[in-house]
């Protein structure tokens, strides 16, 4: 890099990398430059001009957020110039901005508010005719409110380049210029909200959260979206015990400020008027609302009667609950009731992709690794529509780096558009494609490889002999659905592996041979809707389930015990890339306990506690510490940021179960048991179903 | 027919054909000088030619004035990419018709000044961007590039010699905007005529991000001559740093309005009472606006003065396109700095705030102030509000707008006194009176 | 959506008139020959275009909203353009256009019922040393007195066509 220049801004030094824009110069030495339509990240547009310095030896105002500092060059962002130009900026603002502040959503948290709180005059000296057009609803969740707009097209490009959908554009000429909709009166797009967040004023709203409550009467919480395997941060703001709205404002977290339409709104699923608030068994046939004691007592006394007769267990664990969940369940499972028939659904191949990298090491790709890597390679995946995160952090790669993208899938997909190479495959056939890709691949200093289910078993290890076989760095990502799908397999729920990827060196039954035996006595199923996709053959299981809603499983339980959800419950989940995150409890869970707590709860009645231990996730993490292999982060590292872990080591000397593995490929829009009880998505779906429109398959289809 | 009548003061260089039997033919092109000027320029090296047009004193005459030889050695000598020269026929600025009968009477002449230019950059591609109103001149420039075409003066062989260029026309579709240069080329490029952050300039990155030569149709017009009689010629024809003449486009309230060609430097009053023919109904002259509404107005005492570019420049005003807009006495100036901002109002991009809040504020005001429901203070805040556009808009059309606005206030402040207290405007009938 | 042979082949040149990769620049051009014959821009031309310049319908008409001269809805037959701007308003602009709303009973951007002529105040149009000055469709009118305004409306509203219509000053056509 070439050597950094020195230029001086109000008085002081600074040394930075020639080609630094001023305003980024000095946000970084604390002096605030203001500005509207400067965004870091996106095109640069010098519209607003409220960030106007004063440059010596130049005859005007310039503005800071398209000035590159240059050697010498004596910068002054406090003159009386200077803070006249803002002044009247903001006068010329205000002239057409309707003063609603005390109703606007906005309030309070409205970047013009406080510009003309900070830089603003007293009093205006419009006394005109405010131009108005009416406020327009463009989605279930965004509405626009031309008045209110200040025209900083921050929202067209946080759609165009930051998504990639382009959905917004600039209609009307000067002053009667508005933000407007790709289909006319209405959005057709990954309804992400991003725009709205990123709208610095009340121009934008979100369908659930305006007019709700203001700003200042919540408290945020950060925690993990518990909808697909990316792991975002969604920063809830919660009132009254009841979240009000989902954002990431604060970039805490891998996703920066980004968030999808699940993360940003499909918390609502918790609050779903169907949601189980009590423990329910079946009397004479039917399923009754009892007390937690009744049902406990009735679980445990069936299970340990069941165990001492050496009757046969079926555990299923869940790709959603937390890793303390997950291991407390597979130890319950193992150590308590005796059996090694536990399994969950598993979305991708990560058991295979482990074994196959043994002997390497840093192999497995972090979320940062798609903004920083050079080249990617993507099997398989509509990765915009099935793993957003990913997609943005290779979009921001793509534009700031120029990253090179090469995909092999059946459909086109979103990162065609601006991808290197385009390869189209039937279903299955990804792998054939590689050796076309060789040369080009092998050119690149770099890559991160990303395959879906789509590769799975013989298909993984044939896959990273190609990529160990580039004779470039190459990093693997296993693309997985749910928040904790990582988790499961890392925490042992399955049969052949033990906590931290150790054989199990013993029998146990698949999710598929537990609902096909027969002679099954008991299934427990935890955070898991297995009926869904086949029956339950064996008719005397007792069956006992922990659920949010009466799923087709629940439906065919003796036994209900309702679930808490992901916002109601303390604990890690670990993403796609392994980072282990933390879950922060944002609401209480009225009638239904975590997971972990009610198998604890069986635990004990079967008098199990002493060998399970205490049901406190930090505890149950303590343990998990030492025995999963590359968990042991003090917990204190991932109470505010992510941890990777990469249980890649000696061979797993059994082979997975790879034939077990499927994803359900759930879209923007849909998210299994949860999305299924999420009105905001539905909303949605039932838009684009009742108006036909060009992405309608893709989200309809399944 | 659109030109006037020969004015004896006029010295026709770039007009000298205006008049001829269907001088836009290449017939009579040829018959007169037309492309002995390229046959000159292939014997030249690049440099020599930036040479002649730098020597000729040539100053854009699109409004800004800038040197046009200067201009063309920006271009970068190599390029990966290829480079493009774009005529800017997009001729919008209110008081201006003068690319019109360059293009109508004359259109080979704006062929090979714009080959020419190739020439002098190394470009083989060329379009003239023509405002959408005028549609007509888009036939007649296709007609006089198809001739040029069939003659071999365009195409891949041109004059035999294996010479390169192509050339076509581009409509616009109404917008002011898109006469600003890096805006033309935005809505070249089939965008919203948004003008585009510089640096860097268009000789670097102009026409999809390559290297382009972009210059007003009376800019390219004045080149052949330059060549054919050397720059030195050109330079002589008009004042120190000014060289050559101009098209200036008298409009108002004279006897005898038109478009003269003119030496640069040539006296303001002159123009009006002897090239003008003096005032209308024997009328006294009120205010001149000197090269577009885009130009501070001068007052009547203020009109003694030589059009260049550096006097105008001198007293506070610009030469601008050459639009010399002159109001009598009973003009109302206030109605003036009214239509004024209406039509930047309108003109406005919207991109930037200054510019598309400032010129909407503008226009209400004046437009209250002119219907009598102004206040004192008003008169205070319109000069005001143009100062706050004034050198931190996006782009110079906020300039334009605040520019005559200030001019107004502060030289005719009496006038606006006189629409204060409800009182109607003094000239309601003025403009009647001269119509009839 | 279909066009006349003229206006196809005239679509084909401009579709070719650029850089390879570059057919967007055909867009406004594409425009406003299709609303000449169209009438005005329809979703129906808005989608055409897109697609054969290849950019969405948003980028399409993010730009029609941008150029006067583009209209979402119908004009007349006859599109009466009256430059009111500093020159021609200085001779009499104004009260042409005045008169013309009066004597056509419609205001600006408004068509006869009879959906023959329709009427727009105008910026300069380039003609200012022949003010007042106006336009019909794309022909100019120089010199207007009230007097030619009144035969040439007349003749309009009566169902003449322009050339029909005797000593009044028009140009250019
Ligand atoms: C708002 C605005 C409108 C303009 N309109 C025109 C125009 O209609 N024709 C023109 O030649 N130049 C116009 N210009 C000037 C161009 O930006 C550019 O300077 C000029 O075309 C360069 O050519 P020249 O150097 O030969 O003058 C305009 C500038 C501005 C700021
Ligand atoms: S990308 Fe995944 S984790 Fe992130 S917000 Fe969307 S659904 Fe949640
Ligand atoms: S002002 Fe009317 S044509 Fe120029």
């Amino acid at each position: 890099m070439a050597d950094p220049i020195k230029f001086t801004i109000d008085g002081r030094e600074l040394e930075v990398a020639p080609g630094t824009l001023v305003i980024e110069a000095a946000k970084r030495a604390g002096i605030e430059i203001p500005s509207f339509c400067y965004y870091e990240g996106y095109a640069l547009q010098a519209a607003c001009r409220m960030c106007l310095v004063d440059v010596e030896k130049m005859p005007k105002m310039q503005v800071a957020c398209t000035l590159p500092a240059t050697a010498g060059m004596v910068v002054h962002t406090d003159s009386e110039q200077v803070r006249k130009a803002r002044k009247s900026m903001l006068e010329f603002l205000l002239a057409n901005h309707p003063l609603d502040c005390p109703v606007c959503d906005k309030g309070g948290e409205c970047e013009l508010q406080d510009m003309a709180f900070r830089y603003g005059a007293g009093e205006s000296r419009f006394t005109e005719t405010k131009l108005h057009v009416d406020e327009q609803q463009w989605s279930p969740v965004v509405f626009y409110d031309g008045p209110r707009c200040i025209l900083c097209f921050r929202c067209v490009r946080a759609c165009e380049e930051g998504m990639g959908v382009g959905a917004l554009g600039t209609i009307n000429r000067g002053a009667m210029s508005l933000i407007a909709p790709n289909h006319g009166d209405h959005l057709e797009c990954d309804e992400c909200g991003q725009c709205i967040d990123i709208c610095p004023v009340g121009a934008l709203t979100s369908g659930s959260y305006r007019y709700q409550t203001r700003p200042w009467e919540m408290e945020h919480v950060g925690t993990i979206c518990t909808h697909c395997s990316n792991g975002c941060t969604t920063t809830l703001g919660v009132r009254q015990d009841e979240i009000c709205r989902g954002n990431n404002r604060d970039r805490s977290g891998i996703n920066g400020e980004f968030l999808c339409i699940k993360g940003r709104y499909a918390y609502d699923f918790h609050q779903h008027p169907e949601r189980l608030q009590s423990p329910m068994m079946r009397v004479n046939g039917k399923l009754e609302a009892v007390s937690w004691s009744q049902a406990l007592s009735a679980v445990a006394k069936k299970f340990s009667e069941i165990k001492t007769r050496g009757g046969k267990f079926g555990v299923i664990g869940s790709n959603h609950t937390t890793n303390e969940e997950n291991f407390y369940l597979q130890k319950f499972a193992r150590e308590g009731l005796g059996t090694n028939n536990i399994d969950h659904h598993r979305t991708g191949d990560v058991a295979t992709l482990v074994d196959a990298l043994s002997g390497t090491s840093g192999q497995l790709a972090t979320t940062g690794d798609l903004y920083e890597r050079k080249a990617f390679l993507i099997l398989g995946a509509d990765l915009a529509i099935e793993q957003p995160l990913l997609s943005f952090q290779i979009r921001a790669n793509f534009r700031h780096h120029g990253a090179r993208i090469y995909t092999v899938t059946e459909k086109e997909v979103r990162e065609d558009n601006y991808g290197t190479k385009a390869v189209r495959v039937a279903p299955g056939a990804e792998l054939e494609a590689l050796e076309g890709l060789r040369e080009a691949l092998a050119a690149e200093p770099e890559l991160v490889i990303l395959f879906n289910d789509s590769v799975k078993g013989e298909g993984v290890r044939k896959l990273v002999e190609f990529g160990q076989s580039l004779g470039i760095p190459v990093r693997y990502c296993a693309l997985l659905d749910y928040s904790n799908s990582r988790g499961a397999i890392d925490m042992g729920m399955v049969p052949e592996l033990l906590p931290g990827y150790h054989a199990s060196n013993a029998a146990g039954l698949t999710v598929s041979e537990m609902l096909e035996a027969a002679d099954l006595d008991a299934l427990y199923v935890v955070g898991a809707n297995p009926l869904k996709k086949a029956p339950l053959k064996s008719t005397r299981a007792f069956v006992v389930v922990q659920e949010m809603f009466l799923t087709e499983t629940a439906q065919r339980a003796d036994v209900i015990l309702p679930a808490g959800s992901a916002y109601e419950k303390n604990g890690t989940v670990t993403n796609v890339c392994g980072e282990v995150q933390k879950l922060k409890r944002a609401v209480g869970t009225l009638g239904a306990k975590p997971d972990l707590e009610i198998i604890g709860l069986i635990g004990k009645e079967m008098g199990l506690a002493p060998l399970l231990g205490p049901w406190l996730p930090d505890t149950v993490f303590m343990e998990i510490r030492r025995k999963v292999k590359s968990y042991d982060i003090p917990l204190a590292l991932i109470s505010t940021g992510a941890q990777q872990t990469m249980p890649v080591n000696g061979r797993v000397n059994v082979e997975g179960r790879s034939d077990t593995v499927w994803s359900a490929h759930d879209n923007l829009f849909t998210s299994g048991t949860l999305g299924r009880y999420s009105k905001i998505l539905n909303s949605v779906l039932e838009k684009r179903i009742s108006e036909p429109t060009p992405d309608r398959e893709e989200y309809i289809g399944q | 027919m659109l030109y006037n009548e020969p004015h004896p003061l006029e010295v026709k260089v770039l007009s000298r054909r205006f008049g001829l039997p269907n001088s836009a033919s290449i017939e009579t092109y040829l018959e007169t000088e037309g492309y002995k000027a390229l046959e000159k320029a292939v014997g030249m090296t690049p440099d020599e030619i930036i040479g002649e047009v730098k020597a000729s004193g040539l100053r854009g005459r699109g409004g800004a004035g800038f040197p046009t030889g200067l201009k063309w050695s920006f271009v970068p000598k190599t390029s990966p990419k290829p480079k493009f020269i774009m005529v800017n026929a997009d001729e919008s600025e209110p008081g201006t018709c003068k690319d019109r009968l360059l293009i109508e009477y004359d259109p080979h002449q704006l062929i090979e000044g714009v080959l020419i230019a190739g020439l002098a950059v190394g470009a083989q591609q060329g379009y003239v961007y023509i405002r959408g109103e005028y549609r007509y001149l888009i036939a007649i420039m296709d007609k006089a590039i198809r001739e040029a075409y069939e003659r071999g003066y365009l195409g891949d062989n041109i004059l035999g010699k294996g010479i390169k260029f192509h050339l076509s026309t581009h409509s616009g579709a109404g917008a002011y905007e898109c006469g600003e240069e890096s805006a033309l080329l935005e809505s070249f490029e089939g965008k919203r005529g948004n003008p585009r952050i510089r640096p860097p300039f268009p000789a670097v990155a102009g026409a999809y991000k390559s290297p382009t030569v972009l210059n007003n149709v009376e800019t390219f017009c004045a080149v052949p001559p330059i060549l054919l009689n050397g720059g030195a010629y050109f330079a002589g024809l008009g004042s120190p740093k000014n060289g050559g003449t101009r098209l200036f486009c008298l409009s108002g309230h004279i006897n005898n309005p038109g478009v003269f060609e003119l030496p640069m430097g040539f006296n303001l009053m002159r123009m009006i009472n002897e090239v003008g023919g003096g005032m209308k109904n024997g009328r006294k002259l009120k205010a001149v606006i000197p090269g577009g509404s885009s130009c501070p107005v001068l007052k009547a005492d203020e009109c003694d003065l030589a059009m260049d570019f550096d006097t105008l420049a001198a007293a506070k005003s610009m030469l601008g396109s050459g639009g010399v807009v002159v109001m009598d006495d009973q003009t109302c100036m206030v109605s003036a700095a009214l239509r004024i901002m209406r039509f930047y109002a309108h003109e406005s991009c919207g991109w930037c705030i200054p510019c598309r809040e400032g010129t909407t504020w503008l226009r209400k005001l004046l437009q209250r102030f002119h219907d009598g429901m102004g206040r004192r203070s008003d008169i205070v805040l319109i000069g005001d509000l143009a100062k706050n556009m004034l050198g931190r808009t996006f782009c110079p059309l906020g300039d334009a707008a605040a520019l005559p606005t200030i001019s107004i206030v502060e030289k005719f402040e009496e006038e606006f006194e006189a629409h204060l207290d409800g009182k109607p405007c003094p000239y309601e009938n003025a403009s009647r009176l001269v119509t009839a | 959506m279909t066009f006349s042979p003229e206006l196809e082949s005239l679509f084909e040149q401009f579709l070719n008139k650029y850089p390879a990769g570059q057919k967007r620049s055909a867009m406004i051009p594409m425009l406003i020959y299709g609303q000449d014959e169209v009438g005005s821009i329809t979703d129906e031309l808005v989608e055409e275009v897109a697609k054969r310049v290849g950019v969405t319908a948003l980028q399409v008409n993010e730009v029609v909203g941008f150029y006067s001269m583009l209209h979402r809805k119908p004009m007349g037959k006859y599109h009466v353009q009256v430059c009111t701007n500093i020159s021609c308003l200085l001779v009499g602009g104004m009260e042409l256009y005045d008169q013309a709303c009066k004597k056509l009973g419609i205001g600006h951007k408004q068509v006869t019922a009879d959906g023959r002529v329709s009427l727009e105040e105008v910026e300069c149009i380039g003609a200012c040393s022949w003010a007042p000055a106006m336009q019909v469709n794309y022909d100019f009118y120089h010199d207007v007195t009230p007097q030619q305004l009144d035969k040439l409306l007349d003749g309009l509203t009566a169902g003449k066509q322009p050339e029909q219509i005797a000593d009044v000053s028009r140009v250019n056509s």
